[in-house]
């Protein structure tokens, strides 16, 4: 462990600013990833600079555009109990209500939810090479324990997956981050968030050094009435997902108007495919259109030997979580089978 | 302010000055940045009843609640909770005697080593005051960040069963 300094910003530029002027400074909302990761030795910041209190980022508000904003540095418990999350974006509620523990929820910042690094085992091992960690030094996982690692979009630098959960049910919503950075502020699609691994596997995301998340912007459509999220793991609550499944349709009786459907726990960011959710377009919401659209989903997995069995989960969780996004009020706690 | 002499503080580690409420009373504390509140309560106040199981927060031994709300001492920074008013397991008796959720657990047997039965009662309140949880199932889930090695979980969720069901005025 190393020792930093602690500073404070009165606002966002100053908050930024000070990340010009000293050396290896992180931001700190919540610190549950980020204090985590510095007691492993994984990140050695010498100065953190606290936004948790800026007012820019503690808001939860309607937009003029019919949307809804999360503050950055608000929390998720706040955010999943928020009255017009639960009765507008139901499957966002459920999709953060899924992760980690009451206590944490308390803690974690929306914002520090889209940068939780990955739980791969071999990227805390400092005994072992990882790309992710050094990058260059080889990838162990690829040929060792990988059960809880990739099934697509991998490289060979990199079979890590992407833990969160918030995250799956904003890439199925199409939210949109709001960043703001030396050189000013800008807003990137969710899809354009995080990045795949290649042969840069130490880089989650496209944020640019310095750049902070200010907030997060769901659209207006937020799917109420037919949604669910099926997070499937070694025990019921507080583990980590092996596969996670949102699912938001928008229904014309029995037939699907509009689907969407994103995937946790597979892939290096959560896992869409817009040729499916075409598919599903018209069709009748029954397990044979959903499971046309998994194997559509899930074109390309490679599994290794320790994950092989993820390809059949996910197809199989695909199709119970769209049948269940029928009856969203049958959803046990802890986003579990309820079928 | 008297520094810590367990803690001296060698030159161009700067300290901070923060002010907590802990079970009802004030205490100013000179702490560097990175000292986890956790530490500072057991190693800094002598409040050694809040554990320190993993550090990770992945066990849920360290939990406190803090202006109302559970959280895990072990990854919150004690300078990042300057004004706050906490509250850990030595603050849940009352003047009359044990709370109903201490007299609950005794009641159920809600432990055996008893190591992390100071978190699971500050979660236990926490999740009992914010409302959330009405079934037992409801209540598991809401528990789940709080691990018991000897398997006193039935127990645990039997004693807040037994509180929300009326054994208390939370």
């Amino acid at each position: 462990m190393n020792s930093f300094k602690f500073l404070t910003a009165p606002d966002v530029p100053a908050a930024i600013q000070l990340t010009d002027d000293q050396h290896l400074a992180a931001f700190i909302a919540g610190g549950t990833n980020l204090l985590d990761l510095w007691k492993y030795n994984l990140v050695n910041p010498t100065a953190l600079i606290d936004i948790s209190q800026l007012a820019a980022l503690s808001a939860l508000r309607e937009l003029e555009n019919g949307g809804f904003r999360l503050g950055a540095a608000v929390k998720n418990a706040e955010t999943a109990y928020h009255p017009i999350i639960e009765s507008r974006y139901p499957l966002l509620s459920k999709a953060i209500l899924a992760g980690a523990s009451a206590q944490i929820r308390n803690m974690a910042s929306n914002g520090g939810n889209l940068l939780q690094r990955t739980r791969c085992y071999y990227f805390y091992d400092h005994q072992v090479p990882c790309n992710k960690r050094v990058p260059g030094s080889g990838c162990p996982a690829r040929v060792g324990y990988n059960r809880m690692h990739a099934i697509l979009g991998a490289s060979e630098a990199c079979i890590a997956v992407f833990p969160s959960d918030m995250c799956v049910a904003l890439a199925a919503l199409e939210a949109r981050i709001n960043v703001t950075g030396i050189d000013g502020e800008r807003s990137l699609a969710f899809s354009d968030f995080h990045r795949l691994p290649g042969e840069r596997p130490e880089l989650d995301n496209n944020l640019k050094p310095g750049e902070l998340i200010t907030s997060i912007d769901l659209p207006e459509k937020g799917f109420p009435l037919n949604y669910s999220y099926l997070k499937l793991r070694d025990r019921h609550s507080y583990a980590f997902a092996l596969v996670s499944v949102a699912t938001a349709l928008e229904m014309n009786g029995p037939t699907i108007k509009e689907a969407r459907i994103a995937l946790g726990g597979v892939a290096h960011k959560p896992w869409r495919s817009l040729e499916a959710e075409e598919f599903l377009r018209g069709k009748t919401a029954c397990r044979e259109n959903f499971a046309a659209a998994a194997d559509m989903i899930l074109q390309g997995a490679v599994g290794l030997e320790y994950n092989n069995f993820k390809i059949k989960l996910a197809k199989n969780a695909i199709i119970r979580n769209g049948m269940m996004a029928l009856d969203p009020d049958a959803q046990l706690p802890g986003a579990q089978p309820s079928l | 302010m008297e520094t810590d002499p367990q803690y001296p503080h060698p030159e161009g580690m700067e300290t901070h000055l923060i002010t907590l409420k802990i079970n009802g009373k004030h205490h100013s504390i000179n702490i560097r940045s990175w000292v986890s509140l956790l530490d500072c309560l057991r190693d800094h106040l002598d409040l050694t009843g809040t554990k320190k199981g993993c550090d990770h927060g992945q066990c849920g031994a360290c939990t406190v609640i803090c202006d109302g709300k559970r959280i895990l001492s072990c990854l919150s920074l004690a300078v990042m909770k300057d004004g706050a008013e906490i509250t850990t397991v030595e603050g849940i008796a009352t003047e009359n005697g044990l709370h109903p959720l201490q007299q609950a657990f005794i009641d159920h047997d809600a432990f055996q080593c008893g190591y992390c039965t100071p978190g699971q009662l500050c979660s236990a309140l926490g999740l009992l005051s914010e409302g959330r949880a009405s079934s037992r199932e409801e209540v598991k889930e809401l528990m789940s960040g709080n691990l018991c090695r000897c398997g006193a979980n039935v127990g645990i969720i039997d004693a807040i069963m037994q509180v929300k069901s009326g054994g208390s005025d939370e």
